[in-house]
Order: structure tokens, then sequence, then C-alpha cells
């Protein structure tokens, strides 16, 4: 079984300080600690239990920057088997929208065979809880959101929690499928230091994984379109 | 060139609808005044009744109809493709959902379908103008989508110029229901889906159905009954009142021993402390316990046919009275305001 876990690191919005507001009401990210986004450490625990209970196959992919490694080190201390790192300055500023292409291009690209993709409920930095759905919409598979325990797994059918608006709903679904994970229902284990070891090394071979997610664009047949084209080709690096 | 019509995605369940999507009609309505368009509402259900009806009354002009077994239970997959389905034959300006748990499930996946973006759990939305400075366009009329941010440390303005529709998820009760108008009237347009196998693989194969979460602390109303409330049945007309002016149900302990109302509504010294704008104390008597939870609200009205209850001591607002007769008159009342 393979399952693929998608983490963020974010600022600690939780501790927001006064010395990390700007004076025009926006938030200096900088002055900020970095944290691994409380829902994704649920949601790999969860990944990693059924590692330990049916032998999968967890790889861990982040979209940051190259400081967002951090995360991907720790979920190999805790036991997590493979780590990517998408990071590309263009990635910047990117949406939900936007975040969802890349994770899905990374996730056909880095882990051919899931069955299942596990996601934080949501990030504290944006509150969104969208990039999951958009995945799976993406992926062209089904979601169970808000899961709070996987109860079995067997063959390709999965038996599990979830909150919904009425209460608890238990759930039957098949795999493919992906799940985005409430927080505060498991305790997420301690990285291990004997894994901390072993990975030493490891950790240094990660690289920036640069992929481009093809976005077309259309040009109109015109003079202005066309100028328009080859300024931005120029301006890109791309023709000299 | 006219706007797109102003879409609302209404939450039901076996026929039930959720107050959210009924406040969204509202400030759909109100949004669609301004941009001189119509209210569409989605209903993707097993079986509309007469939710149609009621959907006209609370501000929709057309009512998208979706019926389908396979959509008596809210699963993202069969739901989404129902909303999308409307979506493309709606071709709406603005499309808004309760950013409830079932919002937050299916709205992403229609935002992912349509390739536009989607603002997740707004507290206002206003319509407005915006220039964009890289390339000096500008834009008359876009849905402002105002959310708190960063853990709720900045407000944050949202604006999506250039995909459609422009969406939404919008937090429970911070836009106001309208009241009813039954003579409004408005078109029905049935749609139909068809899901694959793996559309409908997954399955609810159990329910635990929690009373609804209360926030008694966050409330800015919060309408209280106590024992002599009277009885079970008696207390949804604490429930009726509560929703009409937009309020939180609270209750005192001797009401939750009785079972009328489940614990997490038990205001003061074993329950919470709360301090909303208006607590209006239905049948309770004043007990110190009771009044050490909210005797810090800004405006307290008691309603208690003793005219010496203690609760008449800290009371801004008293009327002896039994509750019976003197909430029906609060609604009327409430209704006739509204109306003007
Ligand atoms: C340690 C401890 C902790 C406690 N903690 C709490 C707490 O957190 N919260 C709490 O609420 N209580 C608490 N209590 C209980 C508290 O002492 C009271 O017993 C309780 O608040 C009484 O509830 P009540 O006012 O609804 O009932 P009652 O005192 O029975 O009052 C009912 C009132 O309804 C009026 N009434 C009856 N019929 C009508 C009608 N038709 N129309 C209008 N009015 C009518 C009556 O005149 C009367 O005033 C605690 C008690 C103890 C000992």
């Amino acid at each position: 079984m393979e399952i693929v876990v998608l983490v963020k690191q974010v600022p600690d919005t939780a501790n927001v300080g006064a010395d990390a507001m700007k004076e025009d009401g926006t938030v200096n990210r900088a002055a900020l600690k970095a944290v691994f986004n409380p829902d994704d450490l649920h949601a790999l625990e969860l990944a990693l239990e059924m590692k330990d209970k049916y032998g999968a196959k967890v790889t861990v992919i982040t979209m940051g920057p190259p400081k967002a490694v951090e995360i991907l080190r720790e979920s190999l201390y805790r036991g997590a088997d493979n780590v990517f790192l998408l990071s590309d300055p263009k990635f910047a500023g990117s949406d939900t929208l936007a975040t969802s292409l890349i994770l899905k291009s990374a996730i056909e690209a880095k882990a051919k065979k899931f069955d299942i993709i596990m996601a934080g409920r949501q990030a504290i930095d944006g509150d969104t809880a969208q990039v999951g759905p958009q995945i799976a919409e993406k992926l062209n598979i089904p979601q169970v959101t808000f899961v709070t325990e996987i109860e079995s797994i067997k063959n390709n059918t999965i038996k599990l929690s979830r909150l919904s608006d009425e209460g608890t709903e238990v759930i039957e679904c098949k795999t493919p499928i992906l799940l985005t994970v409430e927080g505060g229902f498991n305790t997420p284990r301690s990285p291990r230091v004997k894994r901390m070891f072993k990975y030493t090394t490891r950790v240094k071979e990660i690289h920036s994984v640069i992929f481009k997610s093809i976005e077309t664009k259309n040009y109109e047949p015109n003079q202005n379109s066309v100028n328009q084209m080859m300024k931005e080709l120029i301006s890109e690096h791309i023709i000299g | 060139m006219k706007h797109g019509n102003v879409a609302v995605f209404i939450q039901q369940h076996n026929g039930k609808i959720e107050n959210v999507s009924l406040e969204l009609l509202g400030k759909a309505l109100d949004i669609a005044h301004e941009l001189k368009t119509n209210v569409s509402a989605y209903l993707p259900c097993e079986k509309a009744g007469d939710m149609p009806k009621i959907l006209f009354s609370y501000g929709a002009d057309n009512v998208y109809i979706i019926e389908n077994a396979e959509l008596k239970e809210i699963i993202s997959i069969p739901y989404a493709k129902a909303v999308v389905e409307a979506v493309k034959k709606d071709a709406p300006g603005i499309v808004l959902f309760g950013a409830t748990r079932a919002g937050r499930d299916i709205a992403p996946r229609v935002a992912s379908s349509m390739k536009s973006g989607l603002t997740a759990d707004c507290t206002e939305l206003k319509i407005g103008p915006y220039t964009d400075n890289k390339t000096g366009k500008t834009y008359e009329q876009l849905l402002y989508q105002i959310r708190p941010a960063f853990g709720g440390n900045i407000i944050a303005t949202i604006i999506n110029p250039v995909r459609h529709p422009q969406m939404a998820t919008v937090r429970e009760g911070v836009m106001k229901m309208k009241t009813p108008d039954n003579s409004r009237k408005g078109q029905i347009i049935p749609l139909t889906i068809t899901l694959s196998p793996v559309d409908l693989s997954v399955k609810i194969i159990n329910k635990i159905v929690k009373e609804k979460k209360v926030n008694l602390t966050g409330a800015n109303i919060i309408v209280s009954g106590g024992m002599g409330v009277g009885s079970k049945e008696n207390f949804d007309r604490i429930r009726e009142l509560a929703d009409i002016i937009g309020g939180e149900i609270g209750a005192s302990r001797a009401a939750v021993d009785q079972g009328w109302v489940s614990k997490e509504h038990q205001v003061g010294q074993t329950g919470v402390t709360v301090r909303p704008k208006l607590y209006i104390a239905c049948g309770i008597s004043g007990s110190i316990q009771h009044k050490a939870g909210m005797d810090q609200s800004l405006k307290i009205i008691a309603i208690n046919n003793n005219p010496e209850a203690p609760i008449f001591n800290f009371a801004h607002i008293k009327i002896v009275g039994d509750l019976n007769t003197v909430i029906p008159m609060m609604i009327e009342a409430y209704k006739k305001q509204d109306n003007k």
C-alpha cells in the first residue's frame, strides 16, 4: 500500500506577538516561527499508523521555500519512507488552485501508484481547507474530509470515521482516495533518535524538484499580442 | 452587459433546509439588487418537495433542482457534480456556500472543476470597484470577500477579478436571514446528473447524530429558557425566538437537568459565562449560580410570571407575564419591524 502525505510548513499563527504585526496591518512572516502545520502532523501520524498496521509505504510531499526541508526531515525522523520538496520561485504567492495543480502534478510524477493521499484538514496560515478537495478533483478521485479515524483497510476498501455537520459518520470507501484528517484525534509520535542518525546523510540528498505544471497560454495572432509574447520570453530568459 | 446571477448552494437534509443557506439567500438578494440581476438557488436533493417555495420566499428567483436518489446524503462527488451542472447551465457571476463542513467539502471541488478561485470562511461580502495596477484594467463591480486571516490576526479582503464565477464560503450566522415573503414567485429549472460507480464509491454506513455545536460565548444574542418553560416541546418556543432574532440558545441548570436541552447550553457557575449584547431570560428565577454566568450581559430582558422573582433585581427590562404569550408577541413584533 502506498500512502502520500501532503504537508506544509506554516508561520506559527497561534503565537502572533505585537512585533509580528506591521503598521499597515499586514503580518511580517519573517518575525514568526515556522512550524509543521498541526493538522498535517495528525495526517502523518495516521499514515504512519497504517504503515505499522499494514506495512504501507509513506511518501511525504511539501511545496515551499528551501527552508521547508525542515518538516521533511522531521517526517523522516518520525517514520516516513520518502520525502519530496517542491520548490521554485515561481510558486511564491500561489493560491489554493495553483497549489493544488502543482501538488497534483508532483503526485503524478513522484508517486504514480498511490492508494491513499492524506492531508491535514487545513493549514493554520489560511484556514481554507481547500487544497485537499481540489487535488482530489484534479486527480478525478473521491475524497473524504474531516477524517478522525481509520478503522480498517481490507483489500481496497477503507472503513473510517469522519465529522459531518450532524455529528459523526462511519464511511466505507474505495482506494484510490484522498482523505483530509482532523487534528486532535491521534497523538503524533516523536522523532526517533535512531532515525535521526540514519537519515543525517540522506537528508542532504533532498533536492529541489523543479518541474513545470503545464499551463496553456493563448496569444492572439496580431502584432500586439506577439510583441507581448516575445517580451515575456525575453524577460523569462527563455530567449536572449 | 447584465451581471451573471448570484447563486447560493442550498444545503438540506431530508427536506429541511439549513439556516445558513437561507441567510445566504438574503445576502444574495441584496447583492443581486445592487448588480441588477437575479438570485439562483442550487438544490441537490433526493426529493425537492416544498423546498422551492421556501427558497422563493427567502429570496430565490430561480431554483435549479437536481433530484437524484443518490443525493439523499451529502457526499462530495455527487453533490459537487450537481452544483457544477447548475453552474454550467446558469453561468452565474457569484456562487456562495455556507462554510459548514459540507460546504467546505463541496465548494473546493466545484471551484477546482470551474478552475476558479474560492475564498473560505467569509464574514462579510460587499460589491466594489478594483483597479489592477499592473494592467491598468478597472473592474466596476467585484465581490469583496472579507475574512479573518492569519489565525484571526488580520482581516483580509480578497477579490477574484479574472476567473468566473467568483466563489466564497460564508460563515454560519453572520448574514441576517430575511423575513420570508410568501408572495414571492420564481422559476423552477430541473436538471439531471449521471453518476458513475466511482462517483458513488463513498458510502455512509452509520451515523451518530450530535446536537449542533453551540457557541454561547461568542453569541451577540442569547435566548435562555428555564424551569418555567415547562416541557421539552415548549422549549421550541425558545428555539423559534432565537432563530428569528439570530441568537443562540441558553438554559438554566434546571432546564438542562430536565433534559429539555443539552448541557452545552447551560449558563452559569457550572456552565458557561456569557456576555452578549442581549440576554433574554424566559422562565428563569435568577439564582445566584445562574446570575454568575450572565449578569455582565449588556442588556438583560427577563420574562417571568412571578413579580417577586430575583431575576428582576438585575434585569434591565422586566416583563411580568406568561412566557407562552409574551414570546409569540415578541416574534410578531420583530417580524413587523423587519418588514418595514
Ligand atoms: C453548586 C451549584 C451549581 C449550580 N450551577 C448552576 C449553573 O451553572 N446554572 C444554573 O442555571 N443553575 C445552577 N445551579 C442551580 C441553581 O441553584 C437553580 O436551581 C437553577 O438556576 C434554577 O433554574 P430556573 O431558574 O430555571 O428554575 P426555577 O428556580 O424553578 O425558576 C423557574 C422560574 O420560572 C418562572 N415561571 C414559571 N412558569 C412561567 C411561565 N409560564 N412564564 C414565565 N415564567 C414562569 C417562575 O416564576 C420561576 O421564577 C447550581 C446549583 C448549585 C448548588
